[in-house]
């Protein structure tokens, strides 16, 4: 139970007259979802912050005992629908690791590569409600042109825009089409140009400069006894990338930079963020160009489902493809934990095995969900105005959130 | 790569950082540990939680000072029924170690966190909420994901998956 009720819209605390308890949300176009802050104010200052979330619950940690381990992965897509390559793959990762599964190069490639993708297309989407929150409209049309192009590579490897499901346990659902890796190459030869054009609304903009340096300042201790994770997290001058310091799906073998800043303000996480994309687009580039030859499926076939042209012309090919999807496969038993970089911060999945076709628990380690609790933080003592500012610079989604 | 036992004898696992510092404060805090797929677990004494987690991020030569996720495991209807589960990550050492503290069915009661991480308040808060379990000492433990009137905790294993009707 909130000490203020859902009707209190506008009703002084008690004993504190000089404050009103302002609703902000659920229905507020800058919380990106439904996402619901009770503010305390005094005149235009806030004085409390009180984040309300579950209005999203929709029990996936639940569902996802009921399942076989290969039908949860459609599931993991609809939890951060802004990256859902990131979720399927911190899945698989998790399950591969609980199989001992061994993945062939050409799909863990694939992975960084479509993983990268992800990035860009989720950063592109926080860019450009970020600025229209602040009031730049135009920067959003310009990163939703490009990330519309994203999409359409999206679909062409997996038929599916945003729920792709493309990584599945074992490696991929299909090869990339034909044409796929010129396409992506046309993409990444455009997009630093398209960088430097957002840059040129924004990073010299006096206006945007007004609205976010000094804004919902976190410092390094609050950052890191607080939980905040990803950009949040870097922006107040902590070095860590989980790509870079336990690397997973062969990022070892790819160079790149991580964009730290000590400001802890909310330019300090755009400027952490907008030179990600730029590290992003490299890191597709590196893919591009040592792409490894090879199946991307590994070879499991207990595990992973049969080519259709063996399962039509092979006996045993057949058996397993009804003995997965009739029975499932089984898992040995154990624990995982695996922690994945998202582009906002670590998401990590507990899975736990009893040795059957289902797992036991699954357990999602949001990063929207960790980021949410530095928000009260960023807010009190500040501006309404700012606290806008802040949840655009946290890159929350709510679907992340609740689960 | 093949899956390699999981490896059980504490004396194997003494010189990991975790497992040093806990021997250390105390060892009969320590009841089990296990080290599985390149994954160290140590289970706690569950009264003795909150100073493990304590000596832990304050540990001088590896601090595991960021705490990445609290959660439960409902082992219904064996006994003890439930496990508490923390993740703990050095920033510095880019370490990883796993806690847990098994509790009962009558009493699923522990000592919060939050006094040694306050990110641990809303991960408490989610474990109370779908599990039912209580931590002592949380400076709000109502419920976070489902509606404030919400009957019974839905990720136990006795909840039905389709709710009750």
């Amino acid at each position: 139970m909130t000490q203020y009720p859902s009707s209190a819209v506008l009703e002084p605390v008690a004993g504190q007259e000089k404050t009103l308890v302002l609703n902000m949300g659920p229905q507020h176009p800058s919380t990106h979802g439904v996402l619901r802050l009770v503010l305390e104010i005094d005149g235009e200052t806030v004085v409390k912050v009180m984040p309300e979330i579950g209005f999203l619950h929709t029990g996936i940690e639940k569902t996802c005992e009921a399942k076989f381990y290969q039908q949860v992965v459609p599931l993991t897509d609809r939890i951060d629908y802004l990256c859902p390559m990131t979720n399927n793959l911190t899945y698989c990762l998790a399950v591969e690791k609980l199989l001992g599964l061994e993945i062939p190069p050409k799909a863990q490639w694939m992975r960084v590569l479509m993983n990268e993708l992800t990035r860009i297309n989720s950063h592109l989407v926080w860019l450009g409600t970020h600025a229209m929150d602040l009031g730049a409209m135009t920067v959003f049309l310009y990163c939703f042109r490009e990330r519309e192009d994203v999409l359409r590579l999206f679909e062409m490897v997996s038929g599916q825009r945003m729920m792709t499901s493309y990584f599945r346990i074992g490696g991929l659902a299909l090869d990339p089409p034909l044409g796929f890796f010129e396409r992506v190459k046309s993409f990444a030869d455009r997009f630093l140009g398209n960088v430097d054009e957002y840059e040129g609304l924004l990073t010299g903009n006096p206006i945007f400069l007004m609205r976010v340096k000094g804004v919902a300042y976190l410092s390094k201790e609050d950052a890191i006894s607080l939980g905040a994770t990803g950009p949040t997290l870097r922006g107040s001058g902590v070095d860590i990338d989980l790509r870079r310091d336990a690397p997973y799906s062969s990022y070892e073998k790819f160079k790149f930079n991580v964009p730290v800043s000590d400001g802890g303000d909310v330019w300090a996480r755009y400027v952490c963020r907008v030179q990600e994309l730029r590290e992003s687009i490299g890191i597709v580039q590196q893919a591009l160009a040592g792409m490894p030859e090879g199946p991307t499926k590994a070879d499991a076939p207990k595990v992973v489902l049969p080519d259709r042209e063996k399962m039509k012309t092979q006996m045993e090919a057949l058996i397993y493809h009804f003995k997965i999807i009739t029975e499932g496969f089984t898992v040995p038993a154990g624990e995982v934990y695996q922690g994945v970089e998202s582009p906002r911060g670590e998401m990590g999945y507990y899975i736990v095995s009893d040795g059957t076709a289902k797992p036991y628990r699954v357990h999602m380690r949001s990063p929207s969900f960790a980021n949410m609790q530095v928000l009260p933080k960023m807010c009190e003592g500040r501006l309404i105005a700012d606290v806008i500012a802040a949840i655009g610079s946290i890159d929350v989604v709510v679907g992340d959130i609740d689960r | 790569m093949a899956l390699t036992p999981a490896i059980t004898d504490l004396e194997q696992l003494k010189s990991h950082p975790a497992v040093a510092r806990l021997l250390a404060w105390n060892a009969s805090a320590v009841t089990e540990v296990k080290f599985d797929r390149e994954e160290l677990t140590v289970w706690i004494d569950k009264s003795l939680i909150r100073e493990a987690c304590a000596i832990l991020r304050d540990s001088s030569d590896c601090p595991f000072d960021y705490l990445c996720d609290v959660t439960a495991v409902d082992w219904f209807p064996s006994q003890p029924r439930f496990e508490v589960v923390y993740h703990l990550l050095s920033l510095s050492k880019k370490e990883r170690v796993r806690l847990k503290a098994r509790l009962d069915n009558e009493s699923p009661v522990v000592e919060s966190v939050t006094s040694v991480w306050p990110s641990a308040n809303y991960f408490e808060r989610e474990v109370f909420d779908l599990f039912g379990i209580r931590f002592t000492g949380h400076p709000r433990l109502e419920r976070l994901l489902m509606p404030d009137n919400w009957e019974g905790h839905p990720l136990r294993k006795d909840y039905p998956v389709e709710g009750y009707r």
